[in-house]
């Protein structure tokens, strides 16, 4: 081939470019992307029939063959970037490997950064041996399986947070549902006269077979209201994943409250979760700063609660309860939230100290008006959470045990 | 009816609504009249009791068509709203081909599907013509309506088209004046959204709402009039959770001459309150000092 030989021209042949894209597959691979061997096959012919005159060229090029949804392209950029680098071509394989950056969290990565790097390093001893400390821990416990489930967010280490983040998304939600007024084809049910009659003219009349119809079954909207006030900041980013893999099977409407209320809906509704959370960050100003439990209850229900709180919504209300100020608006905008929606849960993480008492004034004032009460700590109790979504109501989590206790 | 022709500029639009006694601000009247013009469905969304309804009536009284309306809920399907066959008349008809002897499948298909038996719903009803033009379709609080019923609407106002499959595809000859309400109890699809001209109908100022007290309660006198306005305009800066709308404003000045009121009283606004104020904790709130705080208020504005 003429043209791809001039397209080759500044680089050396002899399969270097062949082995290279084998091992941008492989890279794309362990990033999450379902790159198979056919697909390496047919990006090599791509980039051969492409006759790749730039760096650009050979972007795009790849990026048609390997590249199949619109979520994957933040990986598949960052891969690029890091794998496709001055020189990749001249040089032996696999030697340039990019620094492991220094700090393991940096503030703000490039959303799909922390995956691809982790693919990078994933074949070098990346994991770091844990100390002492937590060693001894380890054997102590019954199980570590057991004891991760336990584990609280915020004595998670960054590789047992992204653990957790993958166990989260691949949490299945025993859906609740509502039976709604639409009534669909069904094998029994009462007498659908549109499809019975439309069925007879098929024998001409001479058999009438009853067919059926029955009222269509739904999932109820869930509406989520996150504090990412300081206090609650090693929650918040979890509860922000749980929402995040919520949203991949029913609607959720996701508020962000620290010092003002914040709709992340737009930004959560990304299908990739890094980049979701990345939208999130930017569109809430507040994060980690004070909390003003009261005023952002009492927008939402002023400006919000009449738009998303249609349908039966279910609301989650995240947050520690712990309000100084205003105690009395905070009582009086709870109830009015509870009596607006089907159904109110507060995830509460200070619920995870065996004695928790509700002792605290803003928890006393909000504890009357929820459903249900319960804890968002570890991946045991979001477990937990997801169960309850389906279940009917249980007595373990009745909020009223704790003002009794108090 | 005799349909009127369609107004030849927004400020005959304005002039066409104030004719059927709706005041309107600018922003409705250029919007009203792009959608005439541009032959586009027209959104209407704001808070209960701002008039949304009401600009479809008076739109149909004022340009003289027959004004057809589908009221919106949950469960609302093709059969409810679209068409339906007569099954009961169908069955009948089988039976006597039967009885006859003589069954001929595709005559028999062709004879039970006739527009004989169909059963025109408000959406068919609006694209046949009728003698007074094309009419006016009011689709009223679409939010209760499920999702499902939005994709169904995407092809009767886009293309003013309805698909029976037995039938075939009925078009409108003259595409119908449509307009859509709705409360915001949930988010319409962006898909439908775009099809249309949006405006969001707000509360009106206080000039505007005057002139509607005043077209619409004569009974009530200036001074009244002018009262009851500065205090629902001064109500709704008070950050309640449901602020009172025109209709409220309307229900209360009319309550209000029937209670042979002239000026407003502290004790008589307290206990007329469940008029404008429909929740207790707003009342609650209002009640007592901040009622007299307002009335004063309110008096002094209307200079009394």
């Amino acid at each position: 081939m003429r043209e791809s030989d001039q397209g080759d021209r500044d680089v050396p042949s002899g399969g270097r470019l062949g082995e290279n894209i084998v091992a941008f597959g492989q890279l794309l691979r362990r990033a999450g992307l379902p790159v198979g061997p056919a697909a390496v096959i047919d990006a090599i012919r791509a980039v051969e029939i492409a006759g790749i005159m730039s760096r650009d060229d050979l972007y795009w090029a790849l990026h048609a063959v390997l590249v199949t949804k619109r979520e994957q392209r933040a990986v598949f950029d960052e891969a690029f970037r890091q794998f496709w680098r001055a020189g990749r071509l001249r040089a032996p394989l696999l030697v340039d490997l990019p620094q492991a950056p220094s700090a393991p969290d940096r503030p703000m990565p490039s959303p799909a950064a922390a995956r691809v790097a982790q693919a990078l390093f994933s074949d070098r001893d990346g994991i770091e041996p844990a100390g002492e400390e937590r060693a001894r821990e380890l054997r102590l416990a019954a199980s570590v399986e057991e004891r991760f489930l336990r584990l609280d967010f915020a004595q998670m280490s960054a590789e047992e947070i992204a653990e957790a983040k993958a166990r989260i998304a691949r949490l299945t939600f025993s859906a609740d549902r509502v039976r709604s007024r639409r009534l669909v084809a069904a094998p029994r049910g009462c007498i659908d006269p549109r499809r019975t009659l439309r069925g007879a003219l098929r024998t001409g009349g001479a058999m009438i077979l009853p067919l059926a119809r029955k009222p269509a079954v739904t999932v109820p909207p869930v509406v989520a209201l996150c504090d990412i006030s300081g206090s609650m900041q090693q929650y918040s980013r979890i509860a922000l994943h749980f929402l995040h893999a919520l949203g991949e099977t029913r609607r959720v409407e996701s508020f962000l409250f620290g010092t003002r209320l914040t709709n992340a809906t737009r930004a959560l509704r990304l299908r990739d979760p890094d980049a979701a959370l990345a939208a999130c960050a930017g569109a809430a100003p507040d994060w980690s700063g004070g909390t003003r439990i009261a005023a952002a209850l009492d927008d939402f229900n002023r400006f919000w609660s009449r738009r998303v709180l249609g349908q039966g919504a279910i609301v989650l209300l995240v947050t520690d309860g712990l309000e100084r100020d205003d105690i009395e608006r905070l009582g009086m905008a709870m109830d009015r939230l509870h009596r607006s929606c089907r159904r109110l849960i507060w995830l509460n993480p200070l619920l995870r100290f065996d004695g928790f008492e509700a002792r605290a004034r803003g928890v006393r004032a909000m504890l009357p008006h929820v459903d249900e009460f319960r804890a968002v700590h570890s991946l045991a109790a979001v477990a937990d959470l997801v169960q309850a979504l389906g279940a009917q109501r249980a007595d373990e989590p009745d909020p009223r045990r704790y003002l009794a206790r108090a | 009816m005799n349909a009127r022709p369609l107004p030849a500029s927004i400020e005959a639009t304005q002039d066409l609504l104030s004719g059927g006694g709706y005041v309107s601000d600018r922003a409705l009247a250029t919007v009203l009249f792009l959608s005439l013009r541009l032959k586009r469905p027209l959104f209407l969304e704001g808070e209960a009791g701002v008039g949304k309804t009401e600009i479809a009536k008076v739109l149909a009284a004022q340009l003289g068509r027959p004004l057809i309306r589908l009221q919106c809920y949950e469960g609302l399907d093709v059969a409810s709203a679209v068409y339906e066959w007569n099954y009961a008349a169908q069955m009948v008809e089988i039976r006597a081909a039967e009885a006859a002897g003589s069954v001929d499948r595709a005559r028999l298909v062709d004879d039970v599907f006739s527009e004989r038996f169909l059963i025109r719903r408000p959406l068919l009803q609006a694209l046949e013509a009728s003698p007074g033009g094309a009419p006016v379709l009011l689709i009223d609080e679409l939010d209760r309506a499920d999702e499902a019923f939005e994709a169904y609407l995407l092809e009767v106002l886009a293309d003013h088209q309805v698909t029976v499959p037995e039938l075939g595809t009925i078009r409108a000859a003259e595409p119908p004046i449509v307009v859509v309400t709705t409360n915001r109890t949930r988010e319409i699809h962006d898909a439908l959204k775009r099809r249309c001209l949006y405006h969001w109908v707000d509360y009106p100022d206080r000039d505007r709402e005057l002139a509607i007290v005043r077209s619409k309660v004569p009974g009530a006198g200036e001074r009244l009039s002018k009262q009851v306005v500065a205090f629902v305009q001064a109500l709704r800066g008070e950050g309640l959770f449901k602020s009172p709308g025109v209709a409220e404003t309307l229900d209360w000045a009319a309550a209000l001459v029937e209670l042979d009121q002239s000026v407003l009283e502290p004790a008589m606004t307290s206990d007329t309150l469940g008029v404008l104020l429909k929740y207790q904790d707003d009342i609650a709130r209002i009640e007592g000092s901040r009622v007299k705080a307002l009335v004063d208020a309110a008096r002094a504005e209307a200079g009394v």
